[in-house]
């Protein structure tokens, strides 16, 4: 396997250096935000922190968390730290909920914004040869203008087709010979059956696609897996994090190995708590991911809470890099359930239902204090009639739905098969846990 | 020799088989024979009825699991040992019963049994072939 690296100095530096200059970076951020950013001055006030306070890296944890509230609070602009006219660009999330999440960036900011893209698309197998058709939405959402600079600056030609348009898209794909294409999972399963579907005008050999970036929203090994198969000759895709309040995509990506997402870790300083109490844990335990950007300068933020669980392996990887590499997100710490000291997310037990077709993919989760233990159970939709003639075959998917979810949580757990429609459904986040454990 | 029955899923709460049997009230169709098997959590209602496609239909229709297949309907003499001939028959044959449930009637002195084997065909002719008494749709809805 070839691995290719963007930026030798800062993603294979040595981890001595690499602290030194994380703590550098940091206390002269912690300076810039003391000097410049009217919020964190007063926080730093309140709190009694000053550049000099901060000595080691471990000193972060003088500083309050920030959340997505803060954000929430100081709608618009409450959080620069520069004047407007220093604003080059502005973002924000769709903010479903209350008011949306504004980021601004300057003219550095960007330049380092796309240099943290050009290291994660480059270990990807993207080059100047590239042709890249970026698949996301264009506009207030970071994804599709964050990838673009990134991959400009490697010096792909980049194909700004944006998303929707099946047709449109596929067609460019055939006559342009993209190789490359930045996507959603859902989205890039979605063109590869359009794309099938269209096999007899245009066989698969008609497009050159072999390489996925993708992002936005979790993926499975499962559904990765479905997504190169369904793709085929050797497509091969990669997964990357990031979120608005942190840039948008480049904080981390995998390279070709796929054994953890590489944190661009002279810009981002990572620290794993316990979403409960706020603790932060050991190198290598899982909880929720505090990230403090530590070059950026329009709106600064540090520690800011993910809300994402996750861990981090400091070893050095087989591709050359010396950054730590962040666990694939294993869940939200919003819907996180503590199941007999177990941690235990939805998304889990969501994948592995992946695949089983005699359920309908809506699940719920129960749990329940029985005596002094908490039970867990998945109840699952019946929806294959075929399955009535004989019970063996009902206890059999039961068996094989509780084997498969066992072997994921780790933890005993029940299943239940309920009559279709009788689990509710949402149109907008899925809330799937009832947890009875307190009533 | 083939007789419709509709197999449904059926949760176990409250009220549940009330709703079902009104669905099935519903699509005016009329229960001539019926079997429920349960575990904890759930249990299958197998019924005959007289308008099964009907009532599948409306079943369906309300959103709930629900399968049609074929079964076999049998008639036997209401005397000791009586039953145990077209079982012999059936081991003998080497097929295997998945299920069964038996009803009597007004009209005839016989009593009937319905079975779901994994071969319809093979198992009427080998019953019928000795002899059994075999019902088909029509001589079902008859003795109701």
């Amino acid at each position: 396997m070839k691995h290719q690296i963007w930026n030798k100095e800062m993603e294979c530096m040595k981890r001595s250096d690499l602290k030194a200059l994380q703590l550098e970076r940091l206390k002269a951020l912690v300076d810039y935000c003391d000097k410049n950013s009217k919020f964190y001055h007063e926080r730093f006030e309140k709190n009694g922190i000053t550049a000099d306070k901060i000595k080691t890296l471990s000193d972060i944890q003088y500083i309050p968390y920030t959340t997505k509230d803060d954000l929430r609070d100081t709608y618009p602009f409450g959080m620069l730290s520069v004047p407007q006219k220093k604003i080059v660009r502005v973002h924000a999330s769709s903010g479903t909920t209350g008011n949306p999440t504004v980021v601004a960036y300057t003219r550095e900011d960007l330049d380092n914004w796309a240099e943290q893209v050009a290291r994660l698309v480059y270990a990807a197998g993207t080059t100047d040869e590239s042709i890249v058709q970026i698949c996301f939405g264009y506009g207030m959402f970071t994804g599709a203008l964050g990838l673009h600079y990134g991959l400009e600056r490697i010096g792909a030609t980049v194909v700004p087709t944006s998303s929707g348009n099946t047709e449109k898209q596929l067609k460019f794909m055939r006559d342009f010979g993209t190789d490359t294409i930045v996507a959603t999972p859902s989205y890039c399963l979605y063109l590869a059956e359009s794309a099938r579907e269209r096999g007899i005008e245009f066989p698969m050999d008609s497009y050159k696609l072999k390489t996925g970036l993708l992002g936005s929203e979790g993926c499975t090994p499962e559904m990765r897996k479905q997504i190169e198969e369904s793709w085929g000759n050797g497509f091969f895709c990669t997964d990357n994090y990031g979120m608005s309040e942190l840039n948008g995509p480049g904080m981390s990506g995998e390279c070709m190995m796929r054994d953890g997402l590489h944190i661009n870790e002279d810009h981002f300083l990572c620290e794993i708590i316990d979403p409960k109490t706020g603790e932060v844990l050991p190198e290598g335990s899982e909880g929720e991911m505090v990230v403090t950007n530590l070059t950026k300068r329009g709106l600064p933020i540090l520690r800011y809470r993910t809300k994402d669980i996750t861990k981090i392996n400091y070893e050095p990887c087989e591709c050359g890099r010396t950054t730590a590499r962040m666990h694939k997100i294993i869940g939200r710490s919003d819907d996180m359930l503590k199941i007999r000291g177990v941690n235990v997310f939805p998304s889990q037990v969501e994948s592995a239902l992946i695949g089983i077709n005699s359920i309908s993919p809506h699940y719920q989760l129960v749990v329940r204090r029985e005596g002094f233990a908490d039970n867990l159970e998945v109840r699952v939709e019946l929806i294959d009639a075929s399955l009535l003639e004989k019970y063996s075959e009902l206890e059999n998917l039961r068996k094989n739905i509780h084997d498969r979810i066992k072997n994921i949580l780790g933890i005993e757990i029940k299943v239940s098969l309920v009559e279709p429609k009788t689990i509710e459904r949402f149109t907008g986040k899925a809330q799937r846990v009832l947890d009875l454990r307190n009533k | 020799m083939i007789i419709k029955q509709i197999s449904i899923f059926v949760e176990n709460k409250k009220g549940r088989l009330a709703e079902i049997t009104e669905t099935i009230a519903k699509s005016g169709a009329n229960i001539r024979a019926l079997s429920i098997a349960d575990t904890t959590d759930f249990g299958i209602l197998r019924i005959i009825v007289d308008k099964a496609d009907d009532a599948a239909a409306t079943l369906k229709e309300a959103g709930i699991t629900v399968s049609v297949t074929n079964v076999i309907a049998i008639g036997i003499d209401d005397t000791p040992g009586a039953f145990s001939v077209p079982m012999r028959i059936l081991s003998d044959a080497g097929i295997d019963v998945e299920y069964m449930y038996a009803f009597i009637t007004r009209k005839s002195e016989k009593a009937y049994v319905i079975l779901r084997v994994a071969d319809n065909d093979t198992a009427a002719k080998v019953l019928m072939d000795k002899g059994v008494e075999l019902l088909d749709e029509e001589g079902f809805h008859s003795l109701m």
